[in-house]
């Protein structure tokens, strides 16, 4: 955030310059809130929670919400809130790690295609459209057949569809860069590719290289959420939203719905609230959308 | 334009062919065949000879360029071939769950664009008032919920209403009927996987209209059918939807092709036996000939959507001319 308010007004302090911007951006302010607020139940869930996420205990198996287990428990007697902290610490970090990848490699390919272009730009255009060719979930799916299930390979998995999609944006705007004459001023200066490309091409495709980010993570959390409840993501027992619905969502939905309202709640909130900060993102960052 | 659209047509070849040879390689790489998969579900010791002859029998022994040619060469002679796991054509399996998945593709599509386009006119038209505040807090809620998780809820939703109302849980039912034999039946089991896909659908093509229709509202075309004193819902109407409709028009067809094979975690929640769950199963029993066909029909559908979406431009915007 603090990049954008520097670049907007100068000479406020920073919290003046904070409010500024959640004034003006109320919804972007709600979603950065849950976000934060996600990233704190990540970060802190075992100080938040008194109980083991992977403890079972048969004894208070499919408890209703109570004062003890604000949520309930599982089939297995595990507290479901501890689970959804944990789940959060699960969903963050494949979420953030598979949408920097994602972003990241589309920024380097799409800026890398717009320069060099020729015969480069052609096939690696016809690679992306393949890529592209293919559904999300069903390219991911194929992807974790491959490589099996578990953390590092769902994280390949949502990187794989990510990258054309953020390669073919980036790739446009560096296209429009390429024509201004700057980049012809630094290459009849006879500066490197290296320093045209990172100093003068990268920094202006900034915008939508943030916004692509802030929209992967939303998507690769519903992702893993997806993949995780198909028994093809995360394994058990590793506290993950979507594991947490497949295991009894559909079997206690009648005796213990709390098992499957609450992962469900926190999936969609997650998602909301990075849906919510990238919108107020793109406002603030594209000009075009920005208004007087 | 026939210039424009044999040469779409032909460059759909290239990317097919780059599809199949994505998803061939992919799947070989992976340890393990669907021979495995079968003696292992047997649970007993066996015998490595068995293992052996059946992988001769599916032609998993072939070197790769070979089995790689038989996958493409078939499209040629018409032969898809037959299921690893079944042994059934692959024709048949696919045939079989094609008429549902289509069938629920169609009708999310109908319950997306109902609610759409309405309520995107009406949010762009009354912008920043409750209404269009409701209407957005109604699509963003919608792009993040999962569809999946929604179909749970609404399961649940049915369960607790029936329960009161009649003493007994009611489930729609698992059985796929034709919508001509028996049309009741059929929408009792299929309305609501299109609802809870369909509202996810709608919030995207919800905010696209809103945001079509707001740009346009506000070019001088419009403000000309304004001061010649045009009534307002002809304005809204002629003037601006027809010119608002054709961002919207690819997001439902893009969103379509998706909905045929792509709705594999709703299929799963709701029991139904569609491409989606086909695809899942035979990614599980590691059915490679079943996994590619299935993964190039998808591919296919999505590649002519976006030729279809973009003929329909042309025809829609008689600006738009194709060299």
């Amino acid at each position: 955030m603090a990049v954008i308010t520097d670049e907007l007004e100068e000479k406020k302090p920073l919290v003046a310059k904070t409010w500024d911007l959640c004034r003006r951006q109320p919804l972007g302010a709600f979603g950065a809130l849950i976000v934060i607020a996600m990233i704190v139940a990540a970060t802190f869930a075992n100080v938040l929670s008194a109980y083991d996420p992977l403890w079972n205990n048969f004894e208070h198996m499919l408890e209703g919400p109570n004062a003890a287990h604000w949520m309930g428990t599982d089939e297995f007697g595990r507290d479901i809130l501890t689970r959804i902290f944990y789940g959060a610490r699960t969903a963050l970090f494949i979420g953030l790690t598979a949408a920097c990848f994602g972003a990241t490699g589309g920024l380097v390919l799409g800026v890398a295609s717009a320069y060099f272009g020729g015969i480069f730009d052609l096939i690696f255009q016809r690679i992306m459209d393949v890529i592209m060719a293919f559904p999300l979930i069903i390219l991911a799916l194929v992807v974790v057949a491959t490589l099996g299930p578990g953390t590092e390979n769902v994280i390949i998995a949502i990187t794989i569809p990510f990258i054309p999609q953020c390669a073919r944006v980036v790739r446009s705007s560096a296209l429009a860069i390429c024509e201004i004459p700057y980049v012809d001023a630094a290459r009849a200066l006879g500066f490197s590719h290296r320093r045209i490309i990172l100093r003068h091409m990268v920094p202006n495709v900034m915008a939508p290289y943030l916004i692509m980010l802030t929209t992967f993570v939303g998507q690769a959390i519903l992702l893993e959420a997806v993949l995780s409840y198909l028994g093809m993501g995360v394994q058990d027992p590793t506290p993950a939203w979507g594991l947490m619905l497949k295991g009894g969502a559909e079997e206690y939905i009648e005796s213990a719905p709390w098992v499957s309202i609450f992962p469900g709640l926190a999936i969609s909130l997650a998602v909301f609230g990075f849906n919510l900060f990238g919108d107020a993102l793109r406002d603030v960052l594209d000009p075009k959308l920005r208004r007087e | 334009m026939y210039q424009y659209i044999v040469k779409r047509l032909l460059l759909i070849v290239p990317t097919l062919f780059g599809a199949a040879l994505l998803v061939f390689f992919l799947l070989r790489l992976l340890p393990g065949d669907v021979c495995e998969v079968r003696l292992a579900g047997t649970g007993t010791w066996f015998d490595p000879q068995v293992l052996e002859l059946c992988r001769e029998e599916l032609g998993l022994n072939d070197p790769l360029i070979v089995q790689f040619g038989d996958f493409v060469g078939g499209y040629f002679t018409g032969d898809l071939g037959t299921s690893m796991w079944t042994g059934q054509p692959i024709t048949h399996e696919i045939g079989l769950r094609f008429k549902l998945s289509l069938q629920l593709a169609i009708m999310a599509t109908l319950v997306a664009v109902a609610f759409a386009i309405p309520l995107g006119i009406i949010s762009a038209v009354k912008q920043d008032t409750w209404i269009d505040y409701v209407v957005r807090a109604f699509s963003i809620t919608g792009i993040a919920i999962p569809s999946f998780w929604l179909g749970i809820m609404i399961i649940l939703g049915i369960l607790i209403v029936t329960q009161n109302l009649f003493g007994e849980g009611w489930m729609p039912p698992i059985n796929y009927v034709s919508p001509f034999e028996d049309p009741l039946g059929n929408l009792a089991q299929l309305i609501w996987p299109a609802v809870a896909t369909g509202y996810r659908y709608s919030a995207v093509a919800t905010r696209m209209t809103r945001s079509a229709m707001l740009e346009v509202l506000r070019e001088d075309y419009v403000r000309t059918a304004r001061a010649k004193g045009l009534a307002e819902k002809l304005i809204i109407n002629r003037h601006a939807l027809k010119n608002a409709l054709l961002p919207v028009v690819t997001i439902i067809g893009i969103e379509f092709a998706f909905l045929i094979g792509g709705l594999v975690v709703t299929e799963q929640v709701f029991n139904l036996n569609g491409l989606g769950k086909l695809f899942v199963d035979a990614v599980g029993h590691q059915d490679f000939a079943l996994t590619q066909q299935l993964v190039m029909l998808v591919v296919l559908i999505f590649v002519v959507t976006n030729l279809v979406i973009d003929i329909l431009y042309a025809w829609l915007d008689p600006r738009i001319r194709y060299a």
